[in-house]
């Protein structure tokens, strides 16, 4: 059994949860589905929502807050913010809209999470 | 004559922005105040995810729960004033003057009801006990975030965290993952103060210790800080003699406590709640003063921004919907006994006959299985069971009024 707090809302429900023979998982701890899903996932391959900035080269918004528009393996956050250090924005673009893809290191993109360059730049 | 509205709104955070759009939708003419040049409040620096989970069901960025809010508001008519501070607020005969300072000047506009949306400020070291130098690389976790996030300036390569609140914590992982070195986070109590979400996903994830009964007694350094001296604290905490550590370190930061920003409340003579903070309230966040609101952060410090939201909204309507014969003063108290930390609010306004209110709390110590109770006399209101109770999660209950509540009724609130 290994104790996991489960990260999928604010609760924070402490699990207890093996793997099963049969590629499922024991929980107890849980107040609901979730638990269910997050102990397995965490248990066979965690995933992590990265969340940061980038810069970019409009002088009244230096930094623009990004994250991935899904979530994508623990052991990858690293290398992913290694890209997103390499960026810079020169673009106006929309809460939203794609910064970059992510292909090379995993499934998924870097989305924008607010309008700043859209308004007052 | 100068400018005049029906409700003016100060402090374009998510409780502002609540407000000016349900006092909008209302129908009543609403001016929004920020000093900052952008709507957003302190989500704009909450680049973390998280925020949205009971509103939307999602986790959203705390810039793009923001930004929900702010599409939201440029559907209204609601006028908004940027980069404009409120220096003073005035009680005048009907309703309130405000005096707003801005780069074209101070100008005075008028406003039948005011709701303060405007959060909260951070401990600083002066009030936690730090001896020694006051060096540059010592400051607060929010201070910490708005130079990494707004400015992308790291404020440290080799950082030690002092209090293991959320923003600390979230503060920890931002840094780790920016490069920096988190060295431990030191909390003086024996439970850390951060949701257990924030321990897995921000110190768990990344191996970074957290040391509980330690706190910082000392600073070095001189123009820049060059290390600070670690102690043990007893169940008081009061440092321990003989146990002192010295560890090298560039940045110190202070995850230790908000204060709802309520010096515009105190002027207009509304008195604070001795453990909120805020202004006493009713269910609709209206303070003492009959037309002035408080809602979000400067009410009280709340854990979640969907609650913030919900009471930002609940003040903008009640203060749309403000006439001056419903200042009857009307109200059923609330009384807590001595398991809760508080809740809020502190009183029910009666008139309208609400047929329900929601009711937020904290328990003073961390409990387990734990029945709640709300009773008026011998009837009960609700039953409730939680698992567990800790003091820096708020819990939120919705009681039913019966028809024959009454001016001067108590509403008492009990755990066993
Ligand atoms: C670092 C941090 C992390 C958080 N993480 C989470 C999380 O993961 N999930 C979650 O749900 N919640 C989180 N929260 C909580 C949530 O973000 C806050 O509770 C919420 O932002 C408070 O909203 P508010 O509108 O009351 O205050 P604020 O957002 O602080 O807005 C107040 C506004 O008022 C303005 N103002 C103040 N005084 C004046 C004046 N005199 N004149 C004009 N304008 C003025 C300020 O400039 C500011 O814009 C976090 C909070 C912080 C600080």
């Amino acid at each position: 059994m290994k104790q996991l707090i489960c990260i999928t809302c604010p609760a924070g429900c402490k699990l207890l949860a093996e793997l099963t023979p049969d590629g499922g998982v024991n929980v107890t701890g849980n107040t609901c589905k979730r638990g269910v899903d997050f102990a397995l996932t965490e248990l066979t391959n965690p995933m992590r929502t990265l969340c940061s900035t980038v810069r970019t080269s409009f002088a009244a918004c230096p930094m623009l807050p990004v994250r991935t528009d899904r979530e994508i393996p623990k052991g990858k956050m690293g290398e992913v913010m290694r890209l997103l250090m390499g960026i810079v924005i020169d673009k106006k673009i929309a809460c939203g809209d794609a910064v970059a893809d992510l292909g090379g290191i995993c499934e998924g993109k870097i989305i924008a999470t607010s309008d700043w360059l859209m308004s007052g730049v | 004559m100068f400018e005049q509205y029906d409700v003016a709104v100060i402090g374009g955070g998510p409780a502002g922005l609540a407000a000016a759009i349900a006092s909008s939708k209302e129908g009543a003419s609403t001016l929004l105040v920020e000093r900052e040049g952008r709507l957003g409040g302190i989500l704009k620096q909450c680049v973390h995810d998280g925020f949205g989970v009971i509103r939307f069901g999602e986790k959203l960025a705390g810039p793009e729960y923001a930004q929900r809010y702010i599409n939201e508001l440029k559907e209204t008519d609601v006028q908004v004033s940027l980069l404009t501070f409120v220096d003073k607020i005035e009680k005048s005969k009907d309703g309130f003057t405000l005096v707003l300072v801005s780069a074209q000047g101070m100008r005075r506009v008028g406003a039948k009801a005011v709701i303060l949306a405007t959060g909260c400020r951070e401990r600083t070291a002066r009030q936690v006990a730090i001896h020694g130098t006051r060096p540059a690389g010592v400051l607060t976790a929010g201070a910490a975030q708005f130079y990494t996030n707004i400015l992308g300036q790291l404020p440290g390569r080799r950082c030690a965290v002092l209090g293991s609140g959320d923003i600390g914590l979230i503060m920890t992982r931002r840094l780790t993952l920016e490069g920096a070195q988190v060295l431990g986070v030191y909390e003086a109590k024996s439970i850390p103060s951060g949701l257990p979400r924030n321990i897995a996903q921000c110190l768990n994830d990344f191996d970074i210790p957290l040391h509980l009964r330690k706190t910082v007694t000392r600073c070095f350094g001189h123009e820049r800080l060059e290390a600070i001296e670690i102690s043990d604290v007893d169940e008081n905490m009061t440092p321990l003699p003989g146990t002192e550590q010295i560890i090298e370190c560039d940045a110190l930061i202070l995850s230790v406590g908000l204060i709802p920003e309520n010096e515009l409340a105190e002027t207009l003579g509304a008195s604070l709640h001795q453990v909120t903070r805020g202004p006493v309230c009713d269910q609709n966040g209206q303070t003492e003063i009959p037309g002035l609101f408080s809602c979000g952060n400067a009410a009280h410090v709340n854990d979640l921004v969907d609650y913030v939201s919900e009471s930002g909204e609940a003040a903008g309507r009640a203060a749309a919907m403000l006439n001056s014969e419903c200042l009857m003063l009307n109200y059923a108290e609330i009384s807590v006994d001595n398991n809760f930390l508080y809740a809020m609010p502190q009183r029910i306004d009666l008139s309208g006959s609400p047929e329900e209110v929601i009711v937020y709390f904290r328990s003073r110590d961390e409990r387990g299985k734990t029945g709640f109770s709300a009773k008026l006399g011998d009837q009960v209101l609700l039953k409730k069971i939680f698992q567990t109770l800790r003091p820096p999660e708020m819990e939120r209950v919705v009681l039913k009024l019966p028809p024959g509540v009454k001016a001067g009724d108590l509403v008492r609130l009990e755990m066993e």
